[in-house]
């Protein structure tokens, strides 16, 4: 036989028997059924609650050092979380029948919250803080700006133009009022995630009282993160100074949301470890064998254990360490961070079907590349907030309206 | 005083009246949605659904695995054919003897459903003088009166009917899986061309209609016992069986209350 024929032949061998089972699954068991899309719907949101947490900083908790990034926050938030409902959507059997859920809800079910909690997030939270945040620009904008850009910035006044102190004064109250509300939505948003896997009581890698906890703080280590490296991006894209001091609370909040996060997650394992039901075996098993690349290495090693050593030095040495590096050490855990977080997604929600509820065996699972739930439609899905936050940037937060100084390796006298 | 009292009381009722009246034609448009459902699931039109209560049974000791009742399910309810995809399927349970020097008193336990019984089992490759115990169990849709499925559709697609069977309608299923995650018994699919979610109904066409379900039809062993205890005759194998056996269900530590009651299984099975 052709070689090429031979490997068709093999190719289709190995489709007609299905994926590779050890030990025993049930027979259903077999195809893993929530792929890439599930794992990035709780990596968005998860970005989205972690930004707006991290915005909330400015607004409630008034951390002054944080306001250059207070907007770049919320409009991360927003460009994520109107992408977030997407990976559900295409993850859909039926999406022509997707407004069933809020239309006919079965209010026992979990999933059928979601589009109540995503439209109480993104109408009552975000989108109010932001305009309010906004309408004192967008009056003032829509008179300078000629065009189409101007009569953009009027209409996003609503029609409300009155900018008097008391006026200002009165949206800095709501303002504050709706970041108060915010902050227990952002957690419920994605509290509520973390309760969908763990109101499965069938899955005993899923089915835990600690799992809404573990995603709210996973979230916002992710999402501070996220600011972390969208704002060195700006800085650096806009051959602007980023402010050392707005990095440094970054990182500050960064090392103990991480912190908190691991000591959290730690602590689940550990009550598993004692607690020792009779799923222990393969959960054991299922750690440090499938999931060891991407759940010992990739999460708690990459992303947890060296962003915490490199934020720690930079917290502990802060006047030992020069700035240029201190950034660096930020960038690069930022980065160390989001991927971890991506990968405990994985864990999460592949590994979580990667073992059989008979308890006694595992299945495989290989990620396609095209089709439905596959490498690129996961990539699509994980670019477009990026895109959509380009966007905003241009609209909403324009370079010359941006104030911080040049960047010090930009200007000739540093050149000199 | 007398004749306020006697107004306020005619107008009362008037508008109880009235209230009725605006309601039946709602109670009766409910109520032809909900007959529609029913016979959506292959009911007949006059089948009522508050008048039965179907219990399976399965007796362990008498299956013999030969995979028959698989076969009659895949063509009695067009279940795709591919091996992943079953309502039912019989499971083959070996228990080793302990091994020389063991203190425990059984050995490793090996499962196995190659294309879920439904060509019989080949033989073990576990030499006989090593196995301690052998035995089949047929599993399917455990009709728990607390379904994890049921509560877990976001959509109210998947539900529990009077007669104690846990039902989908696909014209209403959004194809989330969320249902497929919350079984713990592995008791449902996604189909891979209506896109949604299937599992056992019981044969909800055949037995709303007087007849048994396709598995219990076929059993060479009668080892799936079943019937209907609202209606259940002196001397039915139902009372019978369950008035002889002390029966279990699976996984029970759940709290899903299985309505598929098996006789004679080990505490490997789950």
């Amino acid at each position: 036989m052709e070689p090429l024929l031979l490997l068709a032949q093999l190719g289709a061998d190995a489709g007609a028997h299905g994926p590779r089972v050890e030990g025993y699954a049930y027979p259903n068991e077999q195809n893993v059924l929530w792929s890439v899309l599930i794992v990035i719907y709780p990596y968005i949101t998860g970005l989205v609650a972690g930004a707006f947490i991290m915005a909330s900083l400015v607004r409630v908790f008034n951390v002054k050092e944080l306001t250059p990034v207070y907007r770049l926050a919320l409009l991360t938030a927003l460009a994520f979380l109107l992408c977030a409902p997407l990976p559900l959507l295409l993850h859909l059997g039926h999406p022509e029948r997707c407004l069933e859920v809020m239309m006919t809800p079965q209010l026992a079910s979990p999933m059928a919250m979601f589009g109540f909690v995503y439209a109480w997030y993104i109408m009552a939270v975000l989108l109010l803080e932001l305009w309010l945040d906004y309408r004192h620009d967008f009056v003032r904008w829509g008179q300078e700006e000629p065009g189409l850009r101007g009569l953009f910035y009027r209409m996003l006044t609503l029609g409300v133009k009155d900018v008097s102190p008391k006026a200002l004064h009165f949206d800095e109250r709501m303002s504050v009022a709706v970041t108060v509300i915010g902050i227990p939505s952002a957690f419920l948003l994605h509290g509520y995630v973390g309760f969908i896997f763990g109101s499965i009581k069938a899955n005993p890698w899923w089915g835990n009282v600690l799992m809404p906890v573990i995603f709210i703080f996973s979230a916002i280590v992710s999402g501070i993160a996220l600011c972390v490296f969208i704002y060195s991006e700006l800085s650096w894209y806009r051959r602007r100074e980023a402010d050392d001091a707005c990095l440094d609370e970054m990182g500050k909040f960064l090392f103990y949301a991480l912190l908190v996060d691991f000591s959290i997650e730690a602590l689940d394992w550990l009550h598993r470890l004692y607690f020792a039901d009779e799923s222990i075996h393969v959960l054991k098993q299922l750690a440090a064998g499938k999931l060891f690349n991407t759940m010992l290495v990739g999460q708690l090693f990459m992303g947890t254990l060296i962003p915490l050593l490199m934020l720690g030095a930079a917290q502990l040495f802060k006047e030992e360490i020069p700035n240029f590096l201190r950034r660096r050490i930020y960038y690069f855990s930022a980065l160390l961070i989001l991927a971890g977080v991506l990968l405990m997604r994985w864990n999460v929600v592949i590994g979580g079907q990667l073992f059989s509820k008979s308890l006694r065996g595992f299945t495989t699972f290989k990620l396609e590349l095209a089709g439905q739930e596959g490498w690129l439609i996961g990539l699509a899905l994980l670019v477009m907030p990026f895109l959509i936050l380009i966007l905003f940037i241009r609209l909403f937060l324009p370079r010359k309206h941006d104030t911080s100084p040049p960047a010090a390796e930009a200007t000739p006298a540093a050149a000199a | 005083m007398n004749a306020s009292c006697s107004r306020r009381r005619w107008l009362g009722l008037l508008s109880g009246g009235l209230g009725w009246l605006a309601a039946l034609p709602v109670a009766r448009a409910a109520k032809t949605a909900v007959k529609n459902l029913f016979t959506s699931a292959g009911a007949p039109k006059d089948y009522d659904p508050t008048k039965h209560h179907w219990l399976m049974c399965i007796d362990v000791d008498r299956c013999i695995g030969c995979g028959t009742c698989v076969e009659a399910c895949k063509a009695e309810n067009r279940v795709p054919g591919a091996s992943s995809y079953f309502r039912t399927w019989v499971e083959r349970y070996l228990i080793r003897k302990p091994r020389a020097g063991m203190t425990e008193l059984r050995g490793e336990v090996t499962v196995d459903s190659p294309n879920g019984g439904r060509n019989g089992f080949p033989p073990t490759l576990v030499p006989r003088e090593e196995i301690l115990k052998g035995f089949f169990v047929p599993k399917l849709c455990n009709l728990c009166a607390h379904s994890p499925c049921s509560q877990a559709c976001p959509v109210g697609a998947t539900f529990d009917t009077p007669d104690g069977v846990v039902l989908v309608d696909p014209e209403y299923c959004i194809g989330c899986g969320f249902c497929i995650q919350a079984c713990p018994y592995g008791c449902r699919f996604m189909h891979p061309e209506t896109h949604t979610a299937e599992k056992c109904t019981l044969c909800y066409h055949r037995i709303t209609r007087g007849l048994q379900p396709a598995c219990v039809e076929v059993c060479p062993t009668q080892s799936r016992i079943f019937g209907d205890m609202k209606n259940l005759p002196e001397k039915a194998p139902l009372r019978e069986f369950i008035r002889t056996n002390r029966v279990f269900t699976l996984k029970p530590h759940l709290g899903t209350e299985p309505r598929v009651l098996y006789a004679n299984i080990d505490k490997e099975v789950r």
